[in-house]
């Protein structure tokens, strides 16, 4: 067996910023920024599905209500909508009193809000543009078959324009990555506020921000290549074909 | 009614603040949207390498960050130069590396390389012919470009133009956190003083929707403007 700890400390010998004590700091923060960015993308994709079905309704009075709600969410920053909830949810009548209180105290809770209606509110907008964008033929075949309009939107037009959307929701999620750095305004350890501890305590505002820069290239480097992957496997027949 | 218990004419200079800093930005970052589009486009090896890093590395890295870095790292590396010029030539300066600047500096820089992707995408769809023409008249290169690349270009950038101007507009809100008294900060403030988020964060989102909406108007126009001999589409 290798002494992996030992070989780490052997290489972090003489490095007064980035001990193992530090360095657990960024880690800790890799988890908190992971968890918020995966939890809200995956509360605001179920979100966004029906928003996006109802968005595209031709009835005014069930699409203008969401019209609003992207508007006002796409139209302001998420740091107002995060201070908003951070701070508004103590006023929310009786709310102390519930079983929700000591989750909503902390600030995890209310960033995750926060950070799932702004997302959901993007991918409700880039999903309705890719169900607009669905082929007449294909829902007059699908009429032509019989299908009633729920079995259409589930079978013929959600499932192309989940493949349609994908490109543009790669950039949604690289972008929530991005805006999660706020998390840190509101006293989360996520990584950027890992880097701001490091640069307090150090005054090393080069290393401390520079390592963490890094680590989220990388990061949306992986989200790139995991939505190219995905777009070569799921839009396999919009290619053009070599004969 | 616009007192807001003291914090009206406050919130009403973190409003301009907030304007000046994104209309600053957006200068800076059309200048070098243009600069990295002209790099990009270059058949030198260099430039190419260059403009390619900086989009790529500033697009992957979120703006808090860079933000923070700039600004705090900012003063050290300013003072490290002041301090050289001190000692090796005698020069005496001090240069105070403010917020409003870093703020400036970074989010013209951070959407210099968005802009950057923009602009190379409209020059590219200006036909080529239409420079052709433009040197067998006679021009110069800087008067093909101010004449008929940059006219023609526009066309194609501005949606592009418009849509990172929304982005940049919300992304000045980030201020706030390194220390600009922007009209987030003021809301934030008067919030936790007052104990009424409400009645400060509100308003300052209201503001926000407002700025959009009257710059979306402004887009449409200039768009209008630049569809000028292609059909009014």
């Amino acid at each position: 067996m290798l002494d992996i700890s030992a070989w780490f400390n052997d290489l972090l010998a003489g490095n007064v910023i980035f001990t193992p004590d530090t360095l657990g700091y960024y880690w800790e923060g890799l988890v908190t920024t992971t968890q918020l960015v995966f939890l809200s993308l995956v509360a605001g994709l179920i979100l966004a599905v029906p928003l996006a079905v109802m968005r595209s309704s031709k009835h005014k009075w069930i699409s203008l209500p969401i019209y609003f709600y992207t508007y006002v969410f796409r139209g302001t920053p998420l740091l107002i909508q995060l201070y908003i909830i951070y701070y508004g949810v103590v006023f929310v009548d009786g709310i102390q009193e519930t079983f929700l209180w000591p989750i909503l105290r902390e600030a995890f809770y209310p960033a995750l809000i926060a950070f799932t209606l702004n997302t959901a509110a993007y991918t409700t907008e880039i999903f309705r543009g890719a169900i607009k964008a669905t082929s007449k033929g294909e829902i007059e075949a699908a009429r032509a078959y019989g299908m009633s309009q729920n079995l259409m939107m589930r079978r013929i037009i959600l499932p192309s324009a989940f493949r349609r959307a994908l490109p543009a929701y790669g950039n949604e999620v690289i972008f929530m990555l991005h805006a999660s750095a706020i998390a840190s305004v509101v006293t989360l350890m996520d990584l950027t506020g890992a880097a701001r501890f490091v640069y307090a305590r150090f005054y090393a505002p080069f290393d401390a921000f520079l390592f963490v820069a890094v680590i989220y290239l990388c990061l949306t480097f992986a989200i790139l290549y995991f939505f190219r992957f995905l777009e070569k496997k799921l839009l396999a027949h919009l290619r053009p074909q070599n004969t | 009614m616009l007192d807001l218990q003291g914090y009206g004419p406050r919130l009403i200079e973190g409003a301009g603040v907030t304007i000046q800093l994104a209309v600053l930005s957006l200068i800076l970052a059309i200048l070098l949207g243009l600069l990295t589009a002209t790099a990009k486009m270059s058949r030198n090896w260099f430039l190419h390498r260059t403009a390619t890093v900086y989009t790529t590395v500033i697009r992957g890295v979120p703006d808090l960050v860079l933000m923070m870095l700039l600004f705090f790292g900012g003063q050290i590396g300013v003072n490290a130069i002041s301090d050289m010029l001190y000692d090796h030539y005698d020069i005496d300066i001090y240069i105070n590396f403010n917020a409003f600047a870093a703020g400036v500096l970074t989010i013209g820089f951070i959407f210099g390389a968005y802009m950057g992707e923009t602009f190379r995408g409209a020059f590219m769809a200006v036909d080529n012919g239409q420079i052709e023409a433009g040197k067998a008249y006679g021009m110069s290169s800087a008067l093909v470009f101010r004449r008929i690349r940059f006219p023609q270009m526009m066309r194609h950038a501005l949606p592009g133009l418009s849509n990172n101007w929304m982005v940049l507009l919300k992304t000045t809100a980030l201020v706030s956190v390194i220390g600009l008294t922007d009209m987030v900060r003021v809301a934030a403030e008067a919030s936790r003083a007052t104990h009424e988020p409400f009645t400060f964060l509100l308003p300052v989102a209201a503001a926000y929707l407002l700025i959009a909406s009257v710059s979306e108007w402004i887009f449409v126009r200039l768009q209008k403007r630049y569809d000028i001999g292609f059909g009014g589409q």
